[in-house]
């Protein structure tokens, strides 16, 4: 189920300014790739346009093209909302649905979906999505009490559950762990290690350790200066950008001499 | 150093007393305000119950006299509320998440403006102008649904009826719950509107998942605020609608409601009469309606707390 990405000349505007700019990269099926860089270098600006999250800003559009499995999801015939069953996304802050029982939080998905689903279909599929998320057995008990009851990082983890209740091809990560306590964040990164094998993982992250920690490969954004836009400067194995970075300025940010 | 724990800012501390001594006073304020306008309604309207020339107790008359207003003021509401109600949430969400956002502003802006009308206008508008247009109308839901009671009874030639009325008065309400609910929508976190899309939802969709679950308490408040408007709304009642006897039907000549009632009668009544009584007696009910309809909503908009996302 799971799909490479690959973007082409990819640009990524806000109006008429640019923020990402020249994007050329593949992103590995059935691995985790960290995306690193100092805030403001477009990292999660470039994240959110794989799965066109980024166009929901007033104004906010790309340039180029963005390829799922040789798809273009850029095309004009495609539909975003489609995009973005097949492109799961977890969210800096965790947001489980807080109307709605742990339970409604996992199949939110199926329901758009407009799928009918017996008791026992939706009770395998809320058992195996929180079992994959590693939460299942905290919950178990409490399937039916609101989402915003948890933790920070069981609430993380639900949302983790409801992106892949659906069955998606790529999950986004922008910062996952960021909120979180270090205990809730190993929880996260073991999980993370498990999905890889079933999806392509995408990360931001602005913790090194943890892109060394959980990644395959890593890709480095960084920007010129205030204003003007971020690119794409080192793109390797993980080892090779924490070890034997080629561009200087990676070498300089991993290894904390930036700025 | 020569500061110790028992020395403390001396002007901040009157300060907060001073502020703190302000707030209770404007609380207590509050309430006994409501509480004298209670007792003076209570005493007032001891005459439309208790009369010594009529042999005492007279609740049974004074009830008969109530009620057809009572039942009048709650069909008038509905229907400004059946009619009000869903326009406004619909406006309300254009305003926040449909209209381009150089639009929504200005959208906003026009829809205020008709809180701004003072509402002998709505009623002059109603009585002079929406009343005659309608007569076709009812004249036309006579003939073809005149099975149903509301429809029954013969419609009335001058269109000044309960139903329009409704009509003025859902007019009227129309903002208060546009801008209670289009505040509300705005504010609905980016983060949950966010995951119901990221998760494939379209823009019904995510309105659906995340705005209406989050603004519920909201739209019940902004509704229930445009209830207590159409219940106690006087002037524009009393223009527009020629008031007669309790009847089934919206769309004959009858019905008339509380706050109609006590303007109309009120400047006839001799001061210290049974006739006054009764007026204030009948401003008295009115009163605990709409203190029911505020203590409903509450109990509404409390019962889900725990789902509410307030935690």
């Amino acid at each position: 189920m799971s799909k490479r990405v690959d973007a082409v000349d990819l640009n990524v505007y806000y109006g008429d300014f640019l923020a990402v700019e020249g994007i050329n990269m593949s992103i590995d099926a059935r691995a985790v790739t960290a995306f690193i860089g100092p805030s403001g270098c477009g990292k999660t600006t470039f994240l959110r346009s794989l799965n066109r999250m980024h166009e929901v800003l007033p104004g906010a559009r790309v340039k180029g093209e963005l390829l799922l499995d040789g798809e273009n999801i850029y095309d004009p015939g495609v539909d975003p909302v489609t995009v973005r069953t097949q492109v799961g996304m977890v969210f800096q802050r965790p947001n489980p649905f807080p109307t709605m029982s742990l339970r409604e939080n996992v199949l939110a998905g199926y329901k758009l979906n407009g799928a009918r689903l017996s008791k026992s279909e939706s009770d395998d599929i809320v058992e195996s999505a929180l079992s994959s998320a590693n939460l299942w057995a905290e919950v178990k008990d409490r399937l039916d009490r609101p989402g915003s009851g948890l933790s920070g990082g069981q609430q993380q983890r639900l949302c983790i559950a409801r992106t892949i209740a659906v069955k998606p091809d790529v999950i986004l990560m922008d910062e996952p762990c960021s909120a979180l306590d270090p205990i809730s964040t190993l929880a996260i990164e073991d999980l993370i290690g498990e999905l890889q094998r079933d999806y392509t993982v995408i990360i931001v992250t602005h913790n090194m350790q943890q892109a060394a920690r959980v990644s395959q490969k890593t890709a480095f954004f960084n920007i010129a200066g205030t204003g003007k836009p971020g690119k794409l400067i080192e793109y390797d194995d993980t080892t090779a950008i924490f070890n034997t970075p080629k561009e200087k300025s990676t070498e300089d940010y991993v290894s904390g001499r930036f700025g | 150093m020569s500061s110790s724990l028992t020395q403390s800012d001396k002007r901040g501390v009157a300060g907060d007393r001073v502020f703190s001594a302000l707030t209770v006073t404007a609380g207590v304020i509050i309430l006994l305000t409501l509480t004298f306008v209670v007792l003076f309604l209570a005493a007032n309207s001891r005459g439309a119950v208790y009369q010594e020339d009529q042999g005492g107790w007279i609740v049974g008359a004074f009830f008969d006299y109530a009620y057809p207003l009572v039942i009048g003021t709650l069909i008038a509401s509905l229907i400004a509320l059946l009619l009000a109600a869903p326009v406004a949430v619909g406006v309300a969400l254009y305003i926040s998440h449909y209209a381009p956002p150089r639009w929504s502003k200005s959208i906003g802006y026009v829809i205020d403006l008709l809180a701004a009308i003072p509402s002998v206008v709505y009623g002059a508008w109603g009585m002079s102008f929406l009343g005659p247009e309608l007569i076709p109308v009812y004249n036309w839901l006579h003939e073809n649904l005149g099975f149903i009671p509301f429809f029954a009874g013969d419609p009335s030639q001058t269109g000044r009826t309960i139903f329009t009325a409704g009509i003025v008065l859902g007019v009227m309400i129309l903002p208060i719950i546009t801008s209670v609910c289009r505040e509300i929508f705005i504010q609905t976190p980016k983060l949950h509107e966010e995951a119901a899309l990221a998760l494939g939802a379209t823009r019904w969709e995510m309105i659906k998942m995340s705005v209406f679950p989050f603004a519920r308490a909201g739209i019940i408040s902004g509704i229930m605020l445009g209830l207590g408007r159409a219940l106690g709304e006087t002037m524009a009642v009393a223009l527009v609608l020629s008031p007669g006897m309790l009847t089934a039907s919206l769309i004959s000549n009858g019905n008339s409601t509380i706050p109609a009632e006590i303007a109309l009668g009120f400047p006839e009544a001799p001061p210290g009469s049974e006739r006054q009584a009764q007026l204030i007696a009948i401003g008295l009910v009115l009163f605990v309606i709409t203190l029911l309809v505020n203590m409903t909503a509450r109990w509404i908009v409390n019962r889900h707390k725990e789902f509410s996302g307030a935690n």
